[in-house]
């Protein structure tokens, strides 16, 4: 017992813990069966597509592991996507506004949305669930209100450059390196910051966090606030890709972004889990749509398997968890 | 005629062994105390007894047959049944359908019949004679008289044994005496009863036998009748309490922290309290006198309602455990595992943080910086642990509580404030913890200790503070600590007696 705990604790401090590594031989195994069963599959511009297609999920799950690291959770999301998407369309195609400015604006408005969740969550202590159920109703019908049933479209090629234009001189998208670069970024806080820190103690025991005096009601906040912020960074890429913005846009987006987590090994209790745990759950779920999709699998059915994997996920980590002790 | 014999029990807790094998025989009407410090093992016995632990070793013999204690309601079944320290009523249900929980009485279409239910809950309760209405709601009943629900559930099991773990530690001098009437009641109808208490005179009252326990294991059992007060103290603590408790001495320095005339609702009803540099101050009370609370308030864990806390002598604004913190005040708390420790982290990460500066440099955390430091703190409080890099969940109690401690050392904090800091703690952690306090001491810090043992509190303390009820009582301190006995503090702990400095009433 004691020789095998502390090198568990040892994996976990470089960000790699064993649930980790699973969920990466889980993404190799499948990347393997596909390409087996598909040739259409390891074709490399198959691969970048599918990087491409997880974008705006990976970010969507970088704030929620965020949040999840806490012992809460964020519905609201994919409604702040749709809801920062319609306000930036109208900034920029309305009324002109300099689109990098409005992308600006755009993630504020996350933010702010994000902030008001932490502080129902934090000061008034609301469940998690239900305040980011009530945000989620209303980002929805903000944006439903504002865009009246229109799809805004017509933005400068320079914006729609994050979405669709590659890195130049190769074939890599933007998108999938400012990505990264978020996943480093956040990386880099989680470990070397208090915020990180603070994060993880909340989760793992909020009493004992607030009685060494950490503010957890600052930090918890917080980690609503980078969520929002990051729903709408999120609505900026999906924007510039799709050279629109609806109202109905994020749907279910949410419940994508979770699945990535709870597959990368994040525990929804908190405390447990890594940022690149989740991009590998966004990988993962990625690999497998597009798999499938390949496979001529219905759509439906599908959503049908993913749940599976997602129950499956949860199970093995859970008799994991049995079993260590 | 012995009704219950248990030999060579065992149970092992993680990082502790914590009954190492002993015995224990019960006969039909007796009282039968159990006695030891906290962690002795006492309760830990009867716990496996009446089937809540499990994962015990050795045998147990229950009227005359060889039976295996595998859980609560099967122990019940035969005839076995505990009262819970704390208590286990659900405060939102009548008092019959507390007692009849779970197994009500239903008639022949399966809805209950309320009828019946309350008669026999009457019937009960007339056998224990305690007029408490059967239909109140349990949340308007006093901690007294919850005890009196807890014996008659405890008896609609038809219990033959029943254990009652510290059943006085909350009630009044009156329910006090209700209680031994019923306890004598029970005897004549011959319910043997296992005792658990840390009250001496309450087993000379109560008790036909006595059997001690230390450290998890058998001292000696004996008639009531022949053992003194003395007697059972030595037992207990298997040797004088001079050198069990280490003492050095300091110059006492200026008054750090005082509180004056906190209030809270009905749990501080306007205490002061100082604490000097270079001394230790111990805080006495039974369960619910508000010796925790009036910590937690200090250290803006809790909020208060009136009254001032300074510190060296200017008043700070204490709103939340950042600025306790900030203002030099460190809180040890009663419960580690639940408020101390963060138990998935490994010890490295729990003791950065309170002070999570210490651990980095220019760009953050500076993860070797981090190890060092922290290195040196658990050693000077002597962790035993592989590595720091073990989670804290693999601790045993001892350690944990030293972990906390280096957590604490690392913001140098003027008061130092321990809560129950032994509780669940084996003799030679409780040493160590001892031995740091005094260090803490000799620094120049003010530390506070509140302790529901008495003779700990007692040994430790050079000035000693009881409360009673949200009020303090008693204070002694200077020469008068020299003579105290136990039985001047359980006087002012039960409000029987008070410092004629602290006013009955103003």
């Amino acid at each position: 017992m004691t020789t095998t705990i502390p090198t568990e604790a040892e994996r976990r401090r470089f960000g790699v813990n064993s649930t980790n590594v699973t969920s990466a031989a889980v993404l190799i195994a499948l990347c393997l069966l596909l390409s087996a069963l598909s040739p259409a599959f390891r074709d490399p511009q198959n691969l970048i597509n599918i990087l491409q297609q997880v974008t705006v999920n990976a970010i969507l799950a970088l704030g929620m592991t965020m949040v999840i690291f806490t012992g809460g959770i964020d519905l609201s999301v994919g409604s702040v996507v749709a809801f920062s998407g319609i306000v930036m369309g109208i900034l920029i195609v309305d009324m002109g506004v300099n689109p990098w400015l409005a992308a600006i604006a755009g993630i504020l408005l996350g933010a702010v949305c994000g902030t008001i969740n932490g502080i129902l969550i934090s000061k008034f202590r609301l469940q998690p669930m239900i305040a980011t159920l009530g945000m989620m109703s209303i980002a929805r019908g903000a944006a439903l209100t504002l865009a009246g049933g229109r799809t805004i479209s017509g933005y400068p090629p320079g914006f729609t450059w994050l979405g669709n234009g590659t890195i130049p001189g190769t074939t890599i998208p933007v998108q999938i390196i400012f990505m990264l670069l978020l996943y480093v970024c956040a990386y880099y806080f989680m470990r070397y910051r208090r915020f990180g820190r603070a994060l993880y103690s909340i989760g793992g025991n909020e009493e004992a966090t607030r009685l060494s005096g950490i503010n957890v009601f600052k930090f918890k906040t917080l980690s609503y606030t980078v969520a929002g912020a990051l729903a709408g960074v999120a609505s900026v890429v999906l924007v510039a890709k799709l050279n629109s913005a609806q109202s109905i846009a994020g749907q279910d987006y949410e419940l994508d972004a979770i699945a990535s987590a709870v597959i990368g090994g994040a525990s929804l209790l908190g405390g447990v889990g890594s940022i690149w745990g989740s991009l590998m759950g966004a990988l993962i779920i990625g690999v497998i749509r597009n798999g499938l999709n390949l496979l001529n699998v219905s759509s439906y059915l599908q959503k049908l398997i993913i749940g599976l994997i997602i129950l499956v996920a949860v199970l093995v980590d859970a008799f994991r968890n049995r079993s260590r002790s | 005629m012995t009704i219950l014999e248990m030999r060579d029990i065992k149970v092992q807790f993680p990082g502790v062994l914590a009954l190492k094998g002993v015995p224990f025989d019960l006969r039909a009407g007796e009282v039968h105390a159990l006695m030891g410090e906290n962690g002795a093992g006492k309760s830990t016995l009867m716990k496996v007894l009446a089937g809540v632990y499990t994962n015990y070793e050795g045998s147990i013999t229950y009227k005359g047959e060889e039976i295996v204690s595998r859980s609560i309601p099967e122990q019940r079944q035969r005839g076995i049944s505990i009262i819970f320290q704390e208590m286990e009523l659900l405060p939102n249900l009548t008092v019959a359908e507390n007692i009849f929980l779970g197994r009500q009485p239903t008639n022949a279409t399966g809805t209950i019949d309320w009828r019946r239910m309350n008669r026999d809950a009457r019937e009960l309760l007339d056998r224990i004679r305690t007029p408490i209405p059967e239909d109140a709601l349990v949340s308007h009943l006093s901690v007294g008289q919850m005890q009196m629900v807890e014996i008659a559930k405890a008896l609609s099991f038809q219990a033959d044994v029943i254990i009652m773990d510290e059943p006085t530690a909350a009630l009044t001098g009156k329910e006090v005496d209700g209680l031994f009437a019923n306890i004598q009641d029970l005897k004549a109808q011959g319910v043997a009863i296992c005792y658990i208490s840390h009250r001496l005179e309450e087993i000379r009252r109560i008790a036909d036998r006595v059997t001690v326990f230390r450290d998890g294991g058998y001292v000696g059992t004996r008639d009531a009748a022949d053992l003194s007060v003395d007697e059972m103290v030595s037992m207990m603590v298997g040797r004088e309490m001079d050198d069990y408790y280490p003492r050095v001495t300091v110059p006492r320095g200026d008054v750090v922290l005082e509180l004056c005339d906190i209030r809270r609702g009905h749990v501080l009803k306007g205490v002061s309290l100082v604490a000097h540099a270079g001394e230790i101050t111990g805080l006495y009370g039974l369960m619910g006198a508000g010796r925790t609370e009036l910590m937690r308030a200090a250290f803006g864990a809790d909020p208060y309602d009136s009254g001032s806390i300074l510190i060296d002598g200017v008043p700070a604004r204490i709103r939340n455990p950042r600025d306790a913190k900030r203002h030099g005040i460190a809180l040890l708390t009663e419960d580690r595992k639940q408020q101390g420790l963060i138990l998935d982290f490994d010890l490295n990460k729990n003791i950065s943080l309170a002070n999570l500066k210490a651990a980095m440099g220019p760009f953050g955390f500076d993860e070797r910086k981090e190890s060092r430091h922290n290195q040196e703190l658990a050693d000077s409080v002597r962790v035993k642990t592989p590595s720091l890099r073990q989670l804290a969940r693999n601790l045993s109690g001892g350690n944990q509580q030293k972990v906390v401690l280096a957590k604490w050392l690392n913001t140098d904090s003027k008061v130092f404030i321990f809560d129950e800091p032994t509780r669940g703690i084996d003799v030679g952690a409780k040493a160590e913890i001892y031995r740091i306090m005094n260090r803490l001491k000799q620094d120049g810090k003010a530390v506070i200790v509140v302790s529901s043992e008495l003779t700990e509190c007692m040994g430790i303390s050079d000035r000693m503070y009881v409360m009673h009820e949200g009020r303090m009582t008693g204070l002694i301190e200077g020469d008068e600590m020299g003579g105290l006995t136990e039985e001047t503090v359980i006087a002012y702990a039960t409000g029987t007696k008070t410092t004629q400095s602290f006013p009955e009433e103003q």
